[in-house]
């Protein structure tokens, strides 16, 4: 079993779009994981039932018990994150503020402050388009922890593929080079980095892939709407050479993703013959072919 | 006035309108602060060229173990609720990047033998353009938390730039660092496209402000591509529409090229105008 992470640095380069048509492609030999926990978006393009959900919980919420509680102001006093406050002559905890760090909790002279145990999201496992099976979730609005959901989403994802012998994990990252993004490149086996022909394009590919070094990472890069910008392509490509990164497809700079999107179907779905769909079939069949050869 | 330029899906323009407003605005005599504040990837310094006028190094608290005086009791590590201490029978060892800085091993060691110390997680830069400042936050390659530095980022802000209106270009998704990029702001622009990942991302974002109690006003950018379905859903919400951007291959060429583009392209420049006179009715 090989884990694919498609990642990009910049956001709205493509990666959903190129990660739903690998997964169209592979069919039930792939298990697809949505990292991008905080906008997850790819179940519209592969049509996902939402089969089965399952509450994730993750982090803490301190609760005072204004019956115990003498409002001697304690707690507030150690709270780094202004998360305690007086209301009306009552302490009171701010939800969105608190890091459920137990700090007040634990100096608390009378024990009125209960720590407890948050919904950070939900997590899904969806029969998806081609017979296959995606793991995917949602972040809890104003939630904390996605690091964490993106690390269950995969987990999930791989004891799945595991279980019923799956040859490839897909797995959609999250734009950044943060800590959600960091937890969905664990266990890759390679990363494939979707970027565009712009000055931030490229800005943002080179941090990502500083951050891809740290872990010793191996890469290949898809460059699209090349043509927006000749030269920046160039100078990209250019890049990627001094790094050693192989750039495996250059898509032209074309509205027929975004008509596949409103159709709501990857791009390999829609159009199969087209130009780009050819590429992307090439690209996939390559980075198999790249994975294969690596022991 | 603090306003923020928000988004849940990436690429859909943040970037693109903040650096052009900000620019527009100060051009028609507005006083004017950008900040960027997407610290992991932060990218308005490719469309504004200033020159540098003050930079520091950002920090966050972490403990560092004195054994001096040690005893080894594993408090420490009884209160972390994040694992970043482990306490063996001769040693402390603090894993950084796991550390929220929250002082509970520090404040109740007995022996205060794990004092806080600054640790670097990446730099403030201010930049001095023509008729506005722009002050980037940058993370460290290798640092998880980005909240940090936004929160310090929105501070140099607010006690440099009394009186003015801020720019917060915010990261994108819904999640803890867009949170700390809005939750002090007075209003939040949504920037969307007319396209399904763009509406399903625009109601997470919508969802996330209402929880911050936030007031919201939505861009659509690319407007023409796609369909009407970001139209329908703010009318079904009462969410005002402030402009909606044409879409334009040029602007997409523009803006590969780091370039502004309301002073290249018309119909762009009427969207940062209708922005700019949407702005002054919320004051």
């Amino acid at each position: 079993m090989k884990e694919i992470v498609v990642i990009s640095g910049k956001g709205g380069t493509g990666k959903t779009s190129i990660s739903a048509s690998f997964a169209y492609l592979e069919g039930s030999n792939a298990v697809v994981a949505d990292c991008d926990v905080d906008a997850a978006n790819m179940h519209i393009l592969l049509d996902a039932d939402f089969a089965k959900q399952e509450d994730f919980f993750s982090g803490e919420l301190a609760i005072i018990d204004e019956e115990k509680c003498t409002n001697c102001g304690k707690c507030e006093e150690v709270c780094r994150f202004d998360a305690i406050e007086l209301k009306n002559g009552q302490y009171v905890v701010d939800k969105i503020s608190c890091e459920g760090c137990w700090y007040c909790s634990r100096v608390c002279p009378k024990d009125a402050i209960t720590m407890v145990k948050q919904k950070a999201g939900d997590l899904f496992v969806s029969n998806i388009k081609n017979n296959s099976t995606m793991v995917h979730a949602k972040l809890g609005f104003a939630a904390e922890n996605s690091g964490k959901l993106v690390a269950k989403v995969k987990q999930e994802a791989k004891i799945f593929a595991l279980k019923n012998d799956k040859e490839f994990i897909i797995t959609d990252g999250s734009p950044g080079i943060g800590c959600p993004v960091i937890s969905s490149l664990s266990g890759a086996n390679l990363v494939v980095l979707v970027t565009e022909a712009t000055v931030s394009g490229l800005h943002d590919l080179k941090r990502v892939i500083k951050l891809l070094k740290t872990f010793s990472l191996k890469a290949v890069c898809i460059i699209n709407k090349y043509d927006l910008n000749a030269n920046m392509s160039k100078n990209i490509e250019e890049y990627l050479d001094t790094e050693n990164i192989k750039v495996i497809s250059k898509l032209h700079y074309n509205e027929i993703f975004t008509h596949a999107l409103v159709e709501a179907k990857p791009i390999v779905e829609y159009s199969a013959e087209c130009e780009i769909s050819t590429l992307i079939q090439e690209s996939w069949n390559e980075i198999k072919n790249i994975i294969k050869d690596k022991k | 006035m603090k306003i923020t330029i928000a988004s849940g899906k990436g690429g859909t323009g943040k970037t693109t309108v903040s650096s052009n407003l900000t620019a527009y605005l100060a051009e028609h005599g507005k006083s004017v602060v950008l900040t960027d504040l997407d610290v992991e990837e932060p990218n308005s310094g490719l469309f504004i060229h200033g020159k540098i006028k003050y930079d520091q190094i950002a920090n966050k608290m972490v403990p560092h173990w004195d054994s001096t005086d040690c005893t080894y009791c594993g408090d420490c590590a009884n209160v972390c609720n994040f694992n970043a201490i482990v306490a063996l029978s001769d040693e402390i060892i603090i894993h950084p990047e796991l550390c929220h800085s929250c002082y509970a091993c520090s404040e109740l060691c007995p022996t205060n033998s794990l004092p806080m110390m600054p640790e670097r997680i990446g730099e403030i830069k201010v930049f001095e353009t023509e008729n506005f400042d722009f002050v980037e936050g940058r993370l460290d390659i290798g640092q998880e938390m980005a909240v940090p530095l936004i929160g310090q980022n929105i501070d140099y802000v607010d006690e440099n730039y009394d009186g003015y209106i801020k720019l917060l270009d915010a990261p994108p998704g819904t999640s803890c660092p867009v949170i700390e990029a809005s939750r002090e702001s007075d209003f939040v622009i949504l920037i969307t496209e007319p396209t399904p990942f763009g509406l399903n991302d625009l109601k997470l974002a919508v969802e996330t402000m209402k929880v911050l109690d936030k007031k919201i006003g939505v861009i659509i950018n690319r407007y023409g591509i796609g369909n009407n379905s970001i139209e329908e859903y703010c009318k079904d919400e009462n969410i005002p529409i402030i402009t909606k951007i044409n879409n334009d291959k040029a602007v997409a060429q523009c803006y590969s090229r780091g370039e502004l583009i309301y002073t290249q392209i018309e119909h762009f420049k009427n969207s940062i105008e209708e922005i700019a006179k949407f702005l002054e009715g919320i004051r």
